[in-house]
C-alpha cells in the first residue's frame, strides 16, 4: 500500500501511419480514399481468387526514409508475413504485414520534457497494408475497399515513456518528422496517423513491468493525453485497493474521457502469423538505402537548433520558422539571397512578425487558421518570391520607406504576388520624405497651425514634443522618416526659441 | 484419319501444309467429346461457341501465311482452377458455384496470344486437394482405361481428357503430384516445371509455395510446345524470375540417343519403399536397364530425408491452404449461406460458419482444420517451423544427389489407378499416392511422368498404365523433356496402348 506518488507509469506507443505513395502497397490501384466506394480496386486488393501481391518499391522507400530519420537500423533482408483473421473489411482474410524480420529495427527518438532530453527507444518499424472500411446504415452494412491495401508503417516504441505529457511529446515529434519528410500527411482525425498506447504502472524503483492494458482508438493528441492520464489513475487506484490490473485491450471514449474494456471476443485473436509465400524476401542494397538517405532533408529539430545557435534567433522564432517545411525553405532562401546585407535576426522578424502575420490576416480574417488556410497561405507565400520580399526589406532597412509603409506594401504584394515591391512603392507614391526641405515645410505648417501648443511647449511642457512629431507624421501621411522628423523638429524648435526671444 | 488422335506437333504439321484447318480439328474434338465424355466425365463444362470462334481466328492467322505459334489452332482443355475473364471458374467447389472471373490468368492470357482453341474446363479435386478427382463437388471423372477406376488427381480431368483424346493437351497444376500422378494413371505425359517458371497469377491458390502450373500431353514434344507458350517472368507474380526461356520444342525434337550415352542416371532406394506395387517396381527396373543399354551410367543416389516428405508436405500445404482459403467467406463473391426463406439474419460469425460449412467439401475442411491447427499459437514452432527446416534438408538431399546424377528416375505412383471409392475413407492411404512426387514440389524441382508400359488390371483383366518419374535439377526442363523424348521413342507406348473405356 501507499499513495499515488509511490507509483510510476510505463508507457509504450504503437503508431500506424499511412504512406503518401501514389499507388497501393501490393497493387497498382491509386492510393486515394474518400472517393466513390469501391472505385479504386482491382483483383489484388479485392482479394479475388488467384490474385497475387507485388511489392510497391515507393512504399518501401518511404518506410526506409522514415526509419533513417528515426535512427532505426535498416534490415537489408526483411520478410513479409500474413496476419490471419476474418473480417469483412479484410478481403483476403489476412493482412500482409511484417512480423519476425521487419524492414527496420532498434532506433530512438529524442524527446524533450521539462527541459531535459530523453531518448525513447524504438523497437521496430514495419510495412503493412491497411484494411477497407465498413459503413453501417440502418440494418445493413456495406464494405468499401478503396482503402484496402493502402500502405502503412507501424512504429513501435519501447516502454520508455513515463507520463501522458511525454507520450504526447513523442507523438508530436514523430508526426512532425513524418510530415516533414513527406512520408505521411499526419492527419489524425482522418486516421492517417493513429496510435495505440500500452500503459502499465509499478511501484517506483521496481524493475519489473506491471500488467499492461492496450488502449485503442485515440485519434488526437488531446485524447492520447486524456486516455493515458485516465488509465494511469485507474490502474493505480486498482493497485492501491489491493486489486490486480487485468491484461486487456481497452477502448477510449472521448465523450467521458475514460477507457473501457473491449468485449472479450473482439480481442480473442490468434493471428497465425507465417511467412507470406507469395512474396520473396525484401532485399535492400546499399545503393537503394544510399539514395533514400540522400533524399532526407534537414529535420525541423536540427533546423531549430541551428537557428538558435548559429543565427541567434529566439526559440519562439525558430519554432515558428521550422513548423512548416516550406516556410523554413523560404527563410533559408531569403538568407541566401540576402548575402549578409541585413541581419538574419531582422530577416526572421520580417518573416515571423510581418509575413506570416500578414498572411494570417489576409487568409483567415480572425478565424483560427485551419490546415487548408495555412496550406493556401504557404502556397501564396512562395508566390511572393524571396527576392521580391528581400527587396522590400531592403527598402525599409535603407530608410527609403518606414516600417508601417513596408507592411502596407507587403499586404499589396500578398494580394498580387506579381507586383514587385519597388513598383508598388512608386505607384502609390509611398517613398519616405526624408529630404530636409520637404520635412521642414511640414514642420513649419504644423507649428503655425498649433500656436497654443507651441506656447505651452515653450512654457516648459516638454511632453508636447511627441504631439508635434505625431502631427508631422500625420501630415506627411507616414512617409516622413521618423528619425529625421525628430532631429529636424528639435532643431527647428531650438531655432524658434532662440530667434523668438 | 481421326484428327483427335493426333499430337499437337502432328496437327501443327497439317496446318502448315494446309491439309487441315483448326475448324476441322475443333469439329473432330467436338464430336469426340460428345461421344466419349459422357463415359469419362472429364469436362465440367464445354464451350464450343468459344472454341469455334478461336478456331476461326486461328485459321485466319494460319492462312495469312506468316509464321504462327505451334499452339495456334490447337484445341486444349483447361483445369477449372485457371481464371478466365468472363468464364465460370469453380475449382470444383460449391463455394465458387457460378463464380464468373472478372480477369484472366497469365497462363490463359499467354495461350490466347498463341492462338489456342479453348474447348472447356475440366474436372479436379476441389481446390486441387486430392489424388483421385473424387473430391470434386460436381461429379466423378473416370479413368479411360477402366471406368470403375479413378484418373488420379487433382488434375484428373486434364489427364483423362488427354488420355481419351478429348483434347490435344491440357493445362493442370501440380502442388504435390497433381499433374504427374494422374498422368501416370491415365498413360499420358505430365510435366511439372521448376517452381517460378510459370506464373501463378490467376490460378486459384492451394499452397502458394508448392503450386505450379503444369502440362498434360500426348507426348514430350507436345509438352515442350505447351511449356514454351506459357513459361517466363510475369510482373504480376513475384515468385517468377527472369529466367532464360529456352526453345524447348527445338531442343526436344533435335534430341538423339547420343544424349543418353554417359548420362548419369540416379535411382534412389527411397523411391522403392514398402507400399510400391512390385509390378511397378519391376517396370521401373526395366527402364533402368533400358537406360543402361542406351549407354547411361547408373549411379547410386540417396535422398535420406524424403521419408519425411508426406509429413512435411501436409504441414506446409495445409497451413498455406488454411490462409489462402480464408477469402471464401461468403461476403464478396461465391456461395453465401441462405436460410429456407432465402435470406440470412444471424451474426457475422454465423454467416462465415454456415457459408464455409456448406460451401466447402469434406477434404477441404479437413485440410483447413489441419493447417489452422499447425499455425496456431504454441504449435507454430513444432509444426510449421519444423516442416520448413525439413524442407531445407530435402532441398539439400536433392542438391547432393544432383552432384552425382544428371537425372533421377523412379516410379511416379506406388500403384496403378485404384478403384473409385477405394481410398475415400482412408485419407492417409490416399495421401500416400503422392509419396514419390511430393518431395519434388518441396524442393522446387522440375519433374515429369511418362508412360512406360502397363500392368495387368487385377480386377477384371485388361491393363492399366504405369508411369515413370524423371527428376532433374532446377531449370533443366530441356534435359528432362529430351530424355523423355528418347525413352518414349524406345517404348512406343502410344502405338501399343489405347484406352478402351471398359467397365462403364
Ligand atoms: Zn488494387
Amino acid at each position: 500500500m501507499g499513495d499515488f506518488n509511490n507509483y510510476e507509469a510505463v508507457i509504450g506507443l504503437e503508431v500506424h501511419t499511412q504512406l503518401l505513395t501514389k499507388t497501393k502497397m501490393f497493387c497498382s490501384c491509386p492510393n486515394i480514399f474518400g472517393k466513390e466506394p469501391n472505385s479504386a480496386v482491382c483483383p489484388v486488393c479485392l482479394g479475388l481468387p488467384g490474385a497475387l501481391p507485388v511489392i510497391n518499391l515507393e512504399g518501401v522507400r518511404l518506410a526506409v526514409k522514415a526509419a533513417l530519420a528515426l535512427n532505426i537500423g535498416i534490415n537489408k533482408k526483411s520478410l513479409f508475413a500474413r496476419k490471419n483473421y476474418f473480417y469483412p473489411d479484410l478481403p483476403k482474410g489476412y493482412q500482409i504485414s511484417q512480423y519476425l524480420d521487419p524492414v527496420s529495427s532498434d532506433g530512438y527518438l529524442s524527446v524533450k520534457t521539462d527541459g531535459t532530453e530523453k531518448k525513447i527507444r524504438i523497437n521496430r518499424l514495419h510495412i503493412e497494408e491497411d484494411a477497407g472500411k465498413l459503413i453501417h446504415a440502418g440494418s445493413r452494412s456495406y464494405v468499401d475497399l478503396n482503402r484496402a491495401g493502402t500502405p502503412l508503417v507501424e512504429i513501435v516504441s519501447e516502454p520508455d515513456l513515463s507520463s501522458a505529457a511525454e507520450a504526447v511529446e513523442y507523438l508530436k515529434n514523430l508526426r512532425e518528422i513524418l510530415v516533414y519528410l513527406e512520408v505521411s500527411d499526419g492527419n489524425m482525425e482522418e486516421g492517417s496517423f493513429r496510435c495505440d498506447a500500452n500503459v502499465s504502472v509499478r511501484r517506483k524503483g521496481e524493475d519489473k513491468l506491471g500488467t499492461r492494458a492496450e488502449i485503442k482508438n485515440v485519434n488526437s493528441f488531446k485524447f492520447v493525453q486524456k486516455a493515458i492520464e485516465y488509465e494511469i489513475e485507474r490502474q493505480i487506484e486498482i493497485t492501491l485497493a489491493g486489486g490486480k490490473v487485468v491484461q486487456e485491450t481497452r477502448l477510449f471514449d472521448s465523450k467521458t474521457n475514460t477507457t473501457r474494456p473491449m468485449r472479450g471476443k473482439e480481442e480473442a485473436h490468434d493471428y497465425r502469423y507465417f511467412e507470406e509465400p507469395d512474396l520473396p524476401p525484401l532485399i535492400l542494397d546499399d545503393e537503394f538505402i544510399g539514395e533514400v538517405k540522400k533524399s532526407i532533408t534537414e529535420l525541423p529539430r536540427a533546423k531549430r537548433e541551428k537557428y538558435v545557435s548559429k543565427y541567434k534567433l529566439t526559440e519562439y522564432d525558430a519554432e515558428a520558422l521550422t513548423k512548416d517545411k516550406e516556410i523554413a525553405r523560404y527563410f533559408e532562401d531569403l538568407i541566401d539571397k540576402n548575402n549578409g546585407r541585413v541581419e538574419i535576426k531582422k530577416l526572421a522578424n520580417w518573416v515571423v512578425n510581418d509575413l506570416l502575420f500578414g498572411l494570417k490576416s489576409i487568409t483567415s480574417i480572425g478565424k483560427p487558421a485551419n490546415k487548408e488556410v495555412i496550406e493556401k497561405a504557404i502556397s501564396e507565400l512562395t508566390h511572393v518570391g524571396a527576392d521580391n520580399f528581400l527587396e522590400l526589406i531592403l527598402e525599409v532597412e535603407s530608410g527609403n520607406i518606414n516600417k508601417n509603409t513596408g507592411n502596407t506594401v507587403l499586404l499589396e504584394m500578398l494580394k498580387d504576388p506579381n507586383k514587385r515591391a519597388a513598383e508598388i512603392i512608386k505607384e502609390e507614391n509611398l517613398a519616405q520624405v526624408s529630404d530636409d526641405k520637404g520635412i521642414e515645410e511640414v514642420i513649419s505648417r504644423v507649428l503655425s497651425e498649433n500656436p497654443k501648443e507651441l506656447e505651452a511647449y515653450f512654457a516648459g511642457k516638454d511632453k508636447l514634443f511627441g504631439f508635434f512629431v505625431g502631427e508631422v507624421m500625420k501630415k506627411s501621411k507616414g512617409k516622413a522618416n521618423p528619425k529625421k522628423v525628430n532631429e529636424m523638429l528639435r532643431g527647428y524648435l531650438e531655432s524658434l526659441k532662440k530667434g523668438g526671444n | 484419319m481421326n484428327l483427335f488422335n493426333l499430337t499437337i506437333h502432328e496437327l501443327n504439321g497439317l496446318f502448315k501444309k494446309g491439309e487441315a484447318t483448326s475448324r476441322d480439328v475443333t469439329e473432330s474434338f467436338r464430336k469426340r467429346i460428345e461421344e466419349i465424355d459422357p463415359k469419362v466425365n472429364s469436362f465440367l463444362y464445354t464451350d464450343f461457341d468459344e472454341a469455334f470462334k478461336n478456331a476461326e481466328e486461328a485459321d485466319r492467322i494460319i492462312k495469312s501465311g506468316k509464321n504462327f505459334p505451334e499452339l495456334c489452332g490447337i484445341p486444349l482443355s483447361i483445369k477449372d482452377i485457371f481464371l478466365m475473364k468472363g468464364k465460370k471458374t469453380t475449382c470444383a467447389s460449391k463455394i465458387l458455384e457460378n463464380f464468373v472471373s472478372p480477369y484472366e490468368s497469365t497462363v490463359t492470357k499467354r495461350l490466347r496470344e498463341n492462338g489456342y482453341v479453348f474447348l472447356g474446363k475440366v474436372n479436379l479435386d476441389e481446390f486441387a486437394m486430392g489424388s483421385s478427382t473424387e473430391n470434386s463437388a460436381y461429379h466423378i471423372t473416370k479413368n479411360p482405361y477402366d471406368l470403375k477406376r479413378v484418373p488420379g488427381g487433382s488434375s484428373g480431368g486434364s489427364a483423362a481428357s488427354v488420355s481419351a483424346a478429348l483434347s490435344a493437351g491440357s493445362f493442370g497444376t501440380d502442388t504435390g503430384g497433381s499433374v504427374r500422378q494422374p498422368a501416370a494413371l491415365c498413360g499420358v505425359v505430365g510435366l511439372k516445371p521448376t517452381y517460378g517458371l510459370i506464373s501463378r497469377y490467376g490460378i486459384i491458390a492451394f499452397s502458394s509455395s508448392l503450386d505450379q502450373a503444369g502440362v498434360l500431353a500426348k507426348d514430350s514434344l507436345d509438352a515442350a510446345i505447351m511449356l514454351k507458350a506459357v513459361a517466363g517472368f510475369d510482373e504480376k507474380d513475384q515468385t517468377t524470375r527472369k529466367f532464360d526461356i529456352k526453345d524447348y520444342p527445338a531442343i526436344v525434337s533435335g534430341a538423339s540417343k547420343s544424349l543418353i550415352k554417359g548420362l548419369k542416371v540416379g535411382i534412389p532406394s527411397e523411391f522403392f519403399t514398402e507400399g510400391l506395387d512390385p509390378k511397378i517396381a519391376s517396370k521401373i527396373l526395366e527402364m533402368r536397364d533400358l537406360f543402361r543399354d542406351l549407354g547411361a551410367e547408373i549411379v547410386d543416389v540417396s535422398l535420406p530425408d524424403t521419408k519425411y516428405s508426406i509429413a512435411t508436405y501436409y504441414v506446409i500445404a495445409t497451413s498455406e491452404a488454411s490462409s489462402n482459403l480464408e477469402r471464401y467467406d461468403g461476403i464478396r463473391f461465391g456461395y453465401r449461406f441462405k436460410d429456407e426463406n432465402g435470406g440470412f439474419f444471424g451474426t457475422l460469425d454465423d454467416l462465415y460458419r454456415k457459408s464455409r460449412e456448406y460451401g466447402f467439401g469434406k477434404e477441404v475442411k479437413r485440410r483447413i482444420i489441419l493447417g489452422t491447427f499447425a499455425l496456431s499459437a504454441g504449435y507454430y514452432d513444432a509444426y510449421y517451423k519444423k516442416a520448413s527446416l525439413v524442407r531445407k534438408l530435402i532441398i539439400k538431399n536433392y542438391r547432393d544427389a544432383f552432384k552425382k546424377a544428371d537425372i533421377i528416375i523412379g516410379p511416379t505412383s506406388p500403384t496403378p489407378a485404384f478403384l473409385i471409392g477405394e481410398k475415400m475413407d482412408d485419407p492417409l492411404s490416399m495421401y500416400l499416392s503422392d509419396i514419390y512426387t511430393i518431395s519434388i514440389n518441396l524442393a522446387y524441382l522440375p519433374a515429369l511422368s511418362i508412360p512406360v508400359g502397363v500392368v495387368d488390371n487385377p480386377s477384371w483383366g485388361g491393363f492399366l498404365p504405369v508411369g515413370m518419374q524423371i527428376v532433374s535439377p532446377w531449370l533443366t526442363e530441356d534435359r528432362l523433356l529430351s530424355v523423355a523424348r528418347i525413352i518414349e521413342g524406345e517404348i512406343g507406348f502410344r502405338d501399343k496402348y489405347k484406352p478402351e473405356f471398359k467397365n462403364g
